[in-house]
């Protein structure tokens, strides 16, 4: 049984548009995601696309001005409000994206140590510095002086005392070398391995390909795909919607060709299939609703002509 | 025809610098790569190649002279993050005009889209919103382009295709462009070669 | 039907605007002789012929109070104008003219807002005179320096941009980039920095005159009603300082009212609730 699944996510916001008029604009649509313990998923999708909501609405941390309606069950209960607000930073944790989210007044360590629950707090703290090769003057060090690498390191640290099930990681690699990127892959994956369930939001689909088991990728405000990621290879004969190969191909280290066109605005969707206008099989059946989800070799895609 | 940094360096204050005796040159036409670890000054660089910095030793020059202070500035620079290079009290039609006015071919080849010009910046995302900021950067007074991650934080499809309008462009215009990436693939698809700026620093050790 | 904050701002800010023209216009529109002394009617206390009351000249004071405020409106709307006007340029000429303007900016600032407003207020309304151009021009000059602070710190921050700096690259002026990328991002530090100074504006003018160094006494100005009612109070004819006071609370608040919904909407991140 999957410890996080997502099930029918939708999210909109009250938006001003023109003047005074206030309007909904539905961000994510019929979004479904699920997670299993030991499992990486990715979800892998353009930056401000509206992927880290996704992350905000399993953590109940969406703005005022959002609806959210949809399903989310922790190990086959569902995840109210309330339950969200208990669970959060014990149960289901974020690693943010940079340090501004933590406290700027706080020192590194006592802040690591706030995240230990079960056990002595400054003794884990301790331990997992030394794991992760910070040195002890660290603790002493206020977020605003840790270095990239290290900022990386004490974030990541934070998730792994916590003892968490569900570790989210919202975007974890921008501006980061090869070095910490790498550094990155290893302790995601020793979660996993501890038993956590590791969600990956990311737009880095080549870093998500290394680090995780499965990928969801999200086009327009849902997933039109989930997928192993033995199945990105060759020229993505095994991949199953058409946006996805698209991605594939497009990578630099593959054939770096583009498709036209681009992704449709929260306020502007095409009825139906919203990546019909950009697709080459696309048929007037396609613009007849979102299409449904489809389960085809040890994957999910929502594609009518998928195999 | 090219861009030259000789001894550059550069730092807040003196006695702590960023980098220090860079050397660089840039052809029209070529495609270089720059990279380095984090914090290393990458980006400064660019900002002083683009005139956006002073160096505080050394000298950049253009053809042999140096960089213009006023007028269009024949390097231009494309950042990492649109949000904050476009004017969020302007129209996306008044941002993409203020420096030239691009040809519908290439707001093709860039993928936007006619009804984002009526749009405000803030109705569009991070990927819309760098396809403005490329097309602004193109015109035909830029000699050369400053890539600073450009494309870090966009998905793959619009990273080709950005980056493929902007090498037809460079073709087009003989322009040459400093790719400033840690995305080794990305590099070795676009740069005819690659400068690592830490191994400038560590050979003045 | 119900409102979002958006246009419930707008209404609320619409109605008070109704209410102060009234005030203003009310104010001007009443001829002098509905006030002249009738001694006839001297200190009656509030009734249907005469709302607030009459004073002890028999002076019908629902007209005068009227008249006061719409004097006192006039006097703080042209002394916020002015100051608001002084904050923009010290606060532009601050960030874009170099460090020494800065500095002397920065310094006067500091200077102004450590001495007590009104202390400076009557100093600079002595200074020049007194009256009502002494207190106009005391107002003026008394209430730019939280604003020009203000306004200093945006432009910095604007003029540092990605945008503008890009905007200088393309070869564009000095003076199209403080028109046309700066200019824009004032408006509403403008129109809100004149809707919160104008309350400061009227009570300390009411509160100069009040002491007896602002608008001359036979200017029915709401500072020189309260201060004439004074010596009445203990003689129990309350209203008449009771409804001009309270009148003059309302005209305040209901600015500050106006300022405040301003400020929630030009403020980004409360903007679209």
């Amino acid at each position: 049984m999957s410890i996080l699944e997502v099930q029918n996510l939708s999210i909109s916001f009250k938006k001003y548009s023109k003047g005074l008029r206030q309007e909904q604009n539905q961000v994510i649509h019929n979004l479904n995601v699920s997670i299993n313990r030991g499992e990486i998923v990715a979800v892998v999708g353009s930056s401000g696309s509206g992927k880290s909501l996704l992350a905000h609405a399993i953590l109940g941390i969406l703005p005022g001005n959002a609806t959210v309606t949809g399903n989310i069950f922790y190990e086959g209960q569902l995840l109210t409000e309330q339950r969200k607000e208990e669970l959060r930073g014990t149960e289901i944790v974020i690693i943010p994206q940079s340090v501004k989210f933590l406290d700027p007044l706080m020192k590194i360590g006592s802040q690591v140590q706030t995240s230990v629950r079960k056990r002595n707090a400054v003794t884990a703290q301790k331990k997992i510095f030394e794991k992760y090769k910070l040195h002890p003057t660290v603790e002493k060090l206020f977020p605003f002086q840790l270095s990239g690498g290290m900022a990386r390191r004490v974030l990541v640290s934070m998730a792994v005392v916590s003892e968490a099930s569900v570790i989210i990681a919202d975007e974890p690699t921008p501006g980061l070398d090869m070095e910490v990127i790498k550094e990155a892959e290893n302790s995601f994956r020793e979660l996993a391995d501890n038993g956590s369930g590791v969600m990956i939001i990311t737009h880095d689909i080549e870093f998500a390909l290394k680090v995780a088991d499965k990928i969801a990728v999200f086009y327009a405000g849902t997933t039109v795909e989930t997928a192993p990621v033995s199945d990105f290879s060759g020229k993505g004969e095994n991949l199953r919607h058409p946006y996805t190969k698209a991605l594939w191909r497009a990578l630099p280290q593959n054939e770096f060709i583009p498709i036209k066109g681009s992704q449709p605005l929260a306020n502007d969707m095409p009825a139906g299939c919203p990546f019909a206008p950009r697709c080459e099989q696309a048929t007037s059946e396609c613009s007849e609703g979102l299409p449904e989800e489809r389960y085809i070799r040890d994957g999910m895609v929502r594609c009518i002509y998928a195999t | 025809m090219q861009l030259e940094a000789l001894n550059v360096g550069f730092g807040y204050r003196k006695n702590n610098w960023t980098f220090r005796h860079i050397d660089l040159s840039l052809r029209k036409g070529e495609i270089v790569g720059l990279v380095g670890p984090s914090g290393a000054g990458k980006t400064t660089l660019g900002r002083i190649l683009a005139g956006y910095e002073q160096p505080l030793e050394g000298t950049v020059k253009l053809n042999d002279a140096p960089l213009p202070k006023t007028g269009y500035h024949p390097v231009q620079l494309v950042f990492q993050h649109p949000e904050k290079a476009v004017n969020p009290k302007w129209r996306m039609k008044d941002i993409l005009h203020e420096g030239w006015n691009p040809d519908d071919e290439l707001l093709e080849r860039l993928g936007i889209d006619r009804d984002w010009l009526q749009r405000w910046p803030n109705e569009l995302s991070g990927g819309e919103l760098q396809r403005f900021c490329v097309a602004r950067a193109l015109g035909p007074m830029t000699q050369f382009l400053i890539a600073d991650e450009m494309t870090t934080m966009l998905d793959a499809i619009t990273q080709a295709q950005i980056w493929q309008a902007v090498l037809d462009m460079a073709k087009k215009q003989n322009m040459g462009i400093l790719v400033i990436s840690h995305e080794a693939p990305l590099l070795d698809r676009l740069c005819s070669r690659i400068i690592d700026i830490s191994s400038n620093v560590m050979r003045e050790g | 039907m119900k409102l979002n904050k958006r246009q419930s701002a707008i209404l609320m800010s619409a109605i008070t605007t109704v209410l102060l023209v009234t005030i203003l216009v009310g104010g001007l529109l009443v001829s002098n002789d509905r006030i002249v002394t009738n001694l006839e009617y001297r200190n009656l206390p509030p009734s249907l012929a005469h709302p607030f009351g009459t004073d002890w000249l028999g002076r019908d004071m629902l007209f005068r109070t009227l008249k006061g405020l719409s004097i006192s409106i006039g006097v703080g709307l042209i002394a916020a104008t002015a100051s608001v006007i002084i904050a923009v340029c010290l606060g532009i000429m601050a960030a874009t003219m170099g460090r020494i303007a800065d500095a002397v900016i920065s310094w006067l600032v500091d200077l102004f807002l450590s001495v007590p407003h009104l202390v400076m207020l009557i100093l600079i309304a002595f200074v020049v005179g007194g009256g009502m151009k002494g207190v106009i021009i005391g107002l003026a000059l008394t209430h730019w320096p939280s604003l020009t602070r203000v306004i200093r710190a945006e432009v910095m921050q604007i003029k540092a941009a990605d945008f503008v700096q890009t905007s200088r690259r393309l070869g564009k002026s000095r003076w199209f980039i403080a028109i046309k990328h700066i200019f824009p991002h004032l408006v509403p530090q403008f129109l809100v920095g004149l809707f919160l100074l104008f309350p400061h504006a009227i009570l300390h003018e009411a509160a100069v005159t009040f002491l007896g160094m602002g608008l001359s006494p036979h200017q029915p100005a709401i500072g020189i009603i309260l201060s004439e009612s004074m010596r009445y109070l203990s003689t129990g004819m309350w209203w008449l300082a009771f409804f001009p006071g309270l009148l003059l609370l309302l005209v305040v608040r209901a600015f500050d009212l106006i300022g405040d919904r301003l400020r929630s909407l030009v403020d980004p991140y409360r903007a679209n609730e």
